[in-house]
């Protein structure tokens, strides 16, 4: 599904990404754990083409083709989905307007008429009753208002309505109480399927306890240093990453 | 970067993209010589087979006018136009007074066709009534039969003239008097045609009147007069549209429009103004210089709507004069400037009744190299008890080299009155686009999202068949403008 290959990243000259590898099968869900600053949202954005970041060396390859050329939208037309951190607002554009929008410019990009509007309706009923959207809620200017949780459910929302390949939900918890990272991880848990892969970035162990991993990296000053099942991050949590700071800098 | 498109590359194939209504219809027409004087004037009247009342109007109007300034206090830059320059008079010479549409010069039709307003198509299908007036002469006016039954007048002013003398010579210029303004007075003195509309008391217009302006001689002005009077307890929804071809030089447009709303009465205007804007480096385009104002008589409405997206120079402000108690005037507007277009546009409500309410929403969007000014005044007089107004200015930057400015005025002598004013300024971020990207949502569309969720609450006011084309124009006039 997704292939980094020593992958070298910037922003304005300043390297952040330096040397990554890792591989992601299908059906897989991985986990991205790290101190702050260690490049964890920085992969998230340079995956999804970010234009701001410049890759300086290496390749990412989805389902065997290099997508570092490919503009943000024509990788989200190939199944990449971020789900943001800080999810931003666009007023006067509806929930349903956006991903209607989304959804249709993703067919168009695939040579496909618009989906019918009943179809539609039904999809976004099914996948707001899954998340336990309120249909309110889906006329609402987007993120406009939004409390943390509903930002991070409609991400998710967005993510059930897109069905990508490859979903990489930046720091998804951050922001939620115990009720809304139980709906959230839910969600993610039913769209999850032997065809499509999740990568997590988080901080805590918390989410995992809910999304659980298959594999889990640590990523410490733009390199991944240590990869493991889900007992790592365990013990991430007991330890905390000073261990890892001192191991890799011995 | 083989297939990388960039914003460079959208920037480059947007250079090369043209203003859509462009072209120019090989039409002959009987054109006066260039310049201005009374014998111009008396010519234009007689032209028309004015009478007597009619030709003195113009001339009242046209002597005041010599003694007039232009207005300077606008935000716009600009050369002064020669009025000794320009053309007066333009009639395409195939219109025969007695027309009907199957007379219409069939260039002309062609024409309407580019414009996506085929006459034929317009009658069976939108239920709008139609009025065409191109340069200077109303070409065809629709459904006058089904309207006629109503007791409806929608004509072209200068068969008004003829016809509806009486009504005419009440309410012309009662509103917007021939020596208001510099423009105001050329327009009075010069108006070749525009429109006329009387609704009777008691009707509710069945159909969208709708007429639709077109600038296509070289070297000509456009001066078109509209008077809407919404007769008591009747209701009306007129709806404005303007394009013109590309043309280096600046041309002139400049219209007057009065609307007369009697007791509970109201009148819904709506335009859609797409005068060629000039090309990117600023050279060309149409000055708009529009006078256009409304009275409210006693629980009376008028409410104006526009989307202006074209002209290189705007200077617009449609006001309300809130005469008669409990009357209400609204303004919502959406002003697009790009390249090097400048507009100071607004409104004036003028409340002078008891319990008068007015509100104003103002969606300013700037890019390019443009300035775009809202200016507006909300006076209540010393009578007007519990006025209300709301008013609301928002502004929407693209990229770093463009203005916008807010120039609000409130004078209040009346203790009772209540006036909130909102102001917003925010620009297209880096982050939305990238955001949209990614949900593979494509740049030139993320603006076009954003841009219509920023005008949403005026688009909501528009007419559906005018919403549907005013979001078009909003695309493309704003394409390739984000850096």
């Amino acid at each position: 599904m997704l292939k980094i290959n020593d992958l070298h990243a910037s922003v304005e000259g300043k390297a952040i990404l330096r040397g990554i590898n890792f591989e992601v099968n299908p059906g897989e869900v991985h986990a991205i754990m790290g101190p702050n600053g260690s490049g964890k949202s920085t992969l998230a954005s340079v995956i999804a083409g970010k234009e701001e970041y410049e890759v300086v060396k290496g390749e990412i390859l989805l389902e065997g083709e290099d997508i570092e050329e490919l503009a943000a939208e024509e990788r989200a037309h190939k199944g990449v989905f971020l789900s943001f951190q800080y999810p931003v607002e666009i007023p006067g554009v509806s929930v349903t307007n956006f991903i209607k929008t989304a959804i249709n410019e993703t067919r168009k990009a695939k040579g496909l008429n618009d989906m019918p509007a009943k179809e539609m309706l039904k999809l976004i009923r099914e996948k707001s009753e899954l998340l336990e959207i309120d249909r309110k809620f889906l006329s609402r200017s987007l993120n406009e208002g939004f409390s943390g949780g509903e930002k991070k459910r409609n991400e998710i929302f967005q993510m059930a309505m897109l069905e990508p390949k490859l979903a990489i939900l930046d720091e998804t918890d951050s922001g939620l109480d115990i009720d809304a990272l139980r709906i959230v991880a839910n969600g993610v848990n039913k769209l999850k399927s032997k065809d499509n892969a999740v990568i997590v970035i988080t901080h805590y162990q918390r989410l995992l306890d809910y999304i659980v991993p298959d594999f889990v990296h640590v990523l410490y000053n733009g390199r991944i240093v240590k990869s493991g099942t889900k007992e790592l991050a365990h013990e991430l949590e007991e330890k905390g990453y000073d261990w890892i700071k001192e191991e890799v800098n011995a | 970067m083989a297939n990388k498109y960039t914003e460079d590359d959208l920037r480059e194939e947007l250079k090369t993209k043209e203003y859509e209504y462009g072209f120019y219809t090989d039409i002959e027409s009987d054109t006066f010589p260039i310049g201005l004087n009374e014998n111009i004037v008396r010519a234009i009247s007689k032209k028309k087979d004015e009478p007597q009342w009619m030709t003195d109007w113009r001339l009242e109007a046209f002597r005041a006018w010599k003694e007039m300034l232009e207005p300077e206090w606008a935000n716009v830059q600009y050369e002064k136009p020669d009025f000794q320059a320009i053309a007066y008079y333009s009639a395409p010479t195939s219109v025969d007074p007695n027309k009907t549409l199957d007379d219409v010069d069939p260039d002309l039709l062609a024409m309407y066709k580019k414009l996506g307003i085929s006459v034929d198509e317009q009658k069976k299908m939108n239920n709008i009534a139609m009025d065409i007036v191109v340069d200077s002469v109303s070409v065809a006016t629709t459904f006058k039969k089904t309207l006629g039954e109503k007791g409806i007048i929608f004509m072209s002013i200068s068969e008004a003239i003829k016809e509806h003398p009486e009504l005419v010579k009440k309410y012309l210029g009662t509103i917007v008097p021939q020596k208001d303004n510099f423009y105001a007075a050329l327009n009075s003195a010069v108006f070749s045609d525009g429109s006329f509309c009387y609704i009777p008391k008691g009707v509710r217009c069945p159909m969208e009147l709708s007429t639709y302006f077109r600038i296509n001689q070289a070297g000509t002005g456009q001066f078109e007069r509209t008077l809407v009077i919404a007769d008591e307890g009747s209701y009306v929804s007129y709806l404005e549209g303007c394009t013109a071809p590309s043309r280096d030089e600046n041309q002139l447009h400049a219209a007057v429009v009065e609307l007369i709303a009697l007791d509970d009465a109201e009148i819904k205007y709506s335009t859609v103004q797409n005068w060629y804007p000039g090309n990117t480096e600023g050279v060309g385009g149409v000055y708009n210089f529009v006078t256009k104002r409304g009275l409210c008589e006693k629980n009376a409405k008028i409410s104006w709507t526009q989307v202006e997206t074209g002209s290189a120079i705007t200077w617009k402000y449609p006001s309300c004069i809130l005469k008669g108690d409990n009357s209400v005037g609204e303004f919502y507007s959406i002003a697009v400037t790009n390249n090097y277009q400048q507009a100071d546009t607004g409104t004036k409500m003028i409340h002078l009744g008891k319990n008068t309410k007015s509100t104003i929403i103002s969606k300013g969007i700037s890019a390019g190299k443009s300035q775009n000014s809202y200016r507006g005044l909300v006076q209540i007089s010393s009578r007007a008890d519990n006025a209300r107004n709301f008013s609301q200015c928002d502004s929407l930057l693209m990229g770093n080299d463009c203005g916008a400015h807010t120039f609000p005025y409130i004078e209040v002598k009346n203790k009772s009155a209540q006036i909130e004013h909102e102001a917003t300024t925010s620009k297209i971020g880096e982050d939305q686009i990238f955001y949209c990207n990614q949900r593979g949502i494509d740049t030139e569309k993320a603006i076009a999202l954003i841009v219509n969720g920023f005008s949403k609450e005026v688009l909501n006011k528009l007419p559906m068949e005018f919403a549907v084309e005013a979001r078009k124009l909003l695309e493309i006039s704003l394409e390739g403008s984000v850096g």
